[in-house]
């Protein structure tokens, strides 16, 4: 699966050589796709000798992991149920990149937008089907966003640094969560695994025709794409860039910084509400302790490898859910243990991060004349 | 290694041909009878509650014609869907152990619809007419192992001082802690349990502090309801404090602390299952018992027992293993003097309203909420 990503790649870049105006052109999105595909080789090359260590094939390992997240229809399934909401999450951190903000908090955007979804769909238990939906995803959407837009306004207006705030407000989110879950919102009936009314299995949005794969998939490529035209087309998005590059010349010429910050933590936290409503809409049917997953901070990651571009989250995303898929193979199949995928996603994040030196520095994309 | 060379020449075949992925769990099907697969939410070494069932799992490992394959740390959201559908379409399994308390529903509920045809057994949830047949829920009464421990700390105690490290004031977890407490109370009337919830089920740092915190409070005999009690056992035991264990025997970890402990026997359940299955019998979809049926088990003595201890606790065992002991027998009140049940009311063991327990017997210091 590696391969994929960096052969053909290199096979563009190779052949056109003798075209030097090409490579002027589009030698620096080539240099996108081939600095973290070898990376990640590179990465996968690690992980091989790491496990090799334990006496276990590489071969093998490439092998379970390719058929785990992609070998068939069923792992494709698996992988992009994983992927779904990651999508999601990875773009509350990678929309306040834009203005140069570092937001961690997606898990409690996630968290208060589950919270604010239930609460939603259980006081609007007569209504139709639909109405409820939308009213779940609204709320979702609002909680998670004001959520994000609380680290933004202490950034903004008392200068609380935007990554502790963000961080520290994952584990108050989680607090009301277990507070409510476990008071005022609890299921009586739910006696040992403290939990909310369920929304009612008319309420729940399923999977998308023909698949097991929910509809969080669909919202999170459309949001990553309608988040990429926010950023790259449009004068809003330019402005947060400006904002982004240099926040002091934003001023001079006049941007209103403080509310491109609080709209952008805004769509930021809105992002994993959404992803909060997911899981409570389409997997748990209910809020309880099993929604800390971990997709805030799995997101982080995937917005990190993802350059923080909106568009390349849809591929990570995929890339680090077929990786989690294919997790459960390796235990099975090699016996290795569970922290030894995380010990893989380490070593991707750390690989990533240092292919980043790479960016204009290899000689034969630069296209010499 | 003959299984990995094979896998090797699978995957030069499987670069041609996609299909592979179907031929390997054809194939890894064929080669044993049952395939059984075993879920856990933590890791399996974990000195508790996953540990006792991977020991379960070890036994079957040594039945003929079974093949056991593990997975660990799997969260309880449609994580641990696809890690059920994995095991059924990539290894066979025909019946599946989800361990974890929080699996139960909705995820094994929608796999047991799904996979009609398929045995799926869950530990600790409450089977209702309502699940699928194919569905079913086992626990054991662990509270008589808690009333023995219970015994053996009342004479152990030179404080009259008992500690309870637990994790969250569900009905399970209150079940433990009061009958532990009543034991104790029958053994030494002086003597009190002060617990304190740590609030989650891993929490290694709360479980530390609450353990350094009730030996500084002057308790001398610890106990715990939480998924790992290495923590709570090693920590006791580094401060010289005498422990009694929780799920696994812990004694390994602390020989000269442990007096005893409440074990769960998943190595004599498990392979009774299959055994029932072979023989074409059905498991009963609600499946409860405790030191009787030996679901459930007490720790070999530790050498700092007395002798007028040991016979006390095995006294009162021999009853409960014969059937012939309530634990809960009125008149018992709670620790805020209110009568929870009422003289000349024995609540058995398989007594509902047990399940639903929200008090704190009197003895116990602590609260609830």
């Amino acid at each position: 699966m590696t391969s994929e990503v960096a052969e053909p790649a290199d096979g563009v870049a190779i052949s056109p050589a003798a075209d030097p105006g090409f490579l002027q052109r589009y030698g620096g999105t080539i240099e996108y796709v081939l600095i973290p595909g070898a990376a990640l080789v590179g990465a996968l090359g690690v992980f091989g000798i790491f496990v090799a260590l334990f006496g276990k094939s590489p071969l093998d390992l490439y092998f379970y992991m390719y058929q785990g997240a992609f070998g068939t229809w069923f792992s494709w399934q698996n992988t992009l149920t994983r992927a779904a909401p990651l999508i999601l999450t990875a773009l509350c951190t990678a929309l306040p990149a834009q203005l140069g903000m570092v937001i961690i908090g997606g898990e409690g955007a996630l968290l208060i937008g589950a919270l604010a979804a239930t609460s939603a769909a259980l006081l609007l238990q007569s209504a139709p089907p639909l109405v409820v939906q939308l009213a779940m995803a609204c709320a979702g959407m609002a909680g998670g966003g004001l959520w994000i837009m609380l680290a933004g306004g202490l950034r903004q207006y008392r200068g609380v640094n935007e990554t502790i705030s963000s961080l520290l407000l994952v584990y108050i989110a989680l607090a009301i969560l277990n507070h409510l879950v476990e008071g005022p919102m609890r299921d009586p009936a739910s006696l040992n695994k403290p939990s909310t009314r369920e929304i009612g299995a008319a309420n729940m949005i399923g999977s998308i025709p023909g698949t097991d794969v929910h509809w969080g998939l669909v919202f999170g490529i459309v949001a990553a794409i309608a988040s990429y035209i926010l950023i790259y087309h449009t004068v809003f998005g330019f402005a947060a860039r400006v904002a982004g590059g240099n926040i002091r010349a934003a001023r001079i010429v006049g941007l209103s910084v403080g509310k491109l910050i609080l709209t952008i933590c805004f769509l930021a936290g809105a992002a994993a509400g959404l992803a909060g409503m997911v899981e409570v809409a389409a997997v748990q049917g209910r809020t309880n302790a099993n929604l800390a997953a971990g997709y805030g901070f799995t997101g982080i990651l995937v917005a990190f490898l993802a350059r923080q571009n909106p568009l390349a989250i849809i591929p990570v995303a995929i890339l680090l859910g077929g990786i989690s898929a294919s997790g459960g193979l390796l235990q099975r199949r090699l016996g290795l243990p569970d922290a030894s995928v995380q010990v893989l996603q380490g070593i991707i994040f750390v690989a990533v991060l240092a292919s980043d030196a790479l960016y204009g520095r290899i000689g034969f994309l630069k296209g010499k004349s | 290694m003959d299984f990995g060379r094979i896998s090797r020449r699978q995957l030069l075949q499987g670069s041609a041909a996609l299909t592979l992925g179907t031929a390997l769990g054809a194939r890894s099907a064929a080669a044993a009878d049952t395939t059984i697969g075993f879920i856990y939410v933590g890791s399996r070494d974990d000195y508790g509650y996953n540990q006792a069932h991977a020991q379960g799992a070890a036994a079957l490992k040594k039945m003929p014609g079974l093949k056991v394959v593990e997975e660990e740390k799997v969260p309880e959201t449609d994580a641990v869907e696809k890690t059920m559908e994995s095991m059924i379409n990539l290894d066979g399994a025909s019946l599946l152990f989800p361990t974890s308390f929080g699996y139960y529903n909705p995820h094994m509920i929608k796999m047991a619809n799904k996979f009609p045809k398929l045995r799926f057994e869950h530990c600790g949830g409450l089977w209702t007419d309502k699940d699928p047949k194919n569905a079913g829920s086992y626990f054991g009464y662990i509270d008589e192992a808690q009333y023995i421990s219970g015994i053996v700390a009342g004479y152990s105690t030179k404080t009259n001082k008992l500690g309870f490290v637990a994790a969250k004031p569900i009905p399970q977890v209150l079940r433990n802690i009061n009958a532990f407490t009543l034991g104790a109370k029958l053994a030494n009337p002086k003597a009190t349990t002060q617990v304190i919830f740590t609030g989650d089920w891993s929490m290694p740092v709360k479980e530390a502090e609450a353990t350094n915190s009730l030996i500084d409070q002057g308790v001398d005999v610890l106990t715990c309801h939480v998924d790992g009690p290495k923590t709570m056992v090693e920590n006791a035991a580094r401060r010289g404090a005498m422990v009694c264990g929780y799920h696994v025997n812990q004694s390994p970890l602390a020989p000269k602390a442990y007096l005893t402990g409440a074990e769960w026997n998943w190595e004599a359940l498990y392979p009774k299952f299959v055994k029932m299955m072979a023989a074409g019998e059905a498991i009963p979809n609600f499946y409860r018992g405790g030191l009787k049926e030996e679901i459930v088990k007490v720790s070999p003595y530790g050498e700092a027992v007395s002798a007028e201890a040991r016979k006390h606790a095995d006294d009162i065992k021999a009853k409960l293993t014969a059937g012939d002991y309530v634990i809960f027998k009125g008149p018992i009140t709670d620790n805020k003097g209110k009568t929870v049940i009422s003289a000349g009311t024995d609540r058995g063991q398989k007594d509902a309203e047990l399940e639903k327990m929200d008090y704190l017997v009197d003895g116990v210091i602590g609260a609830t909420s």
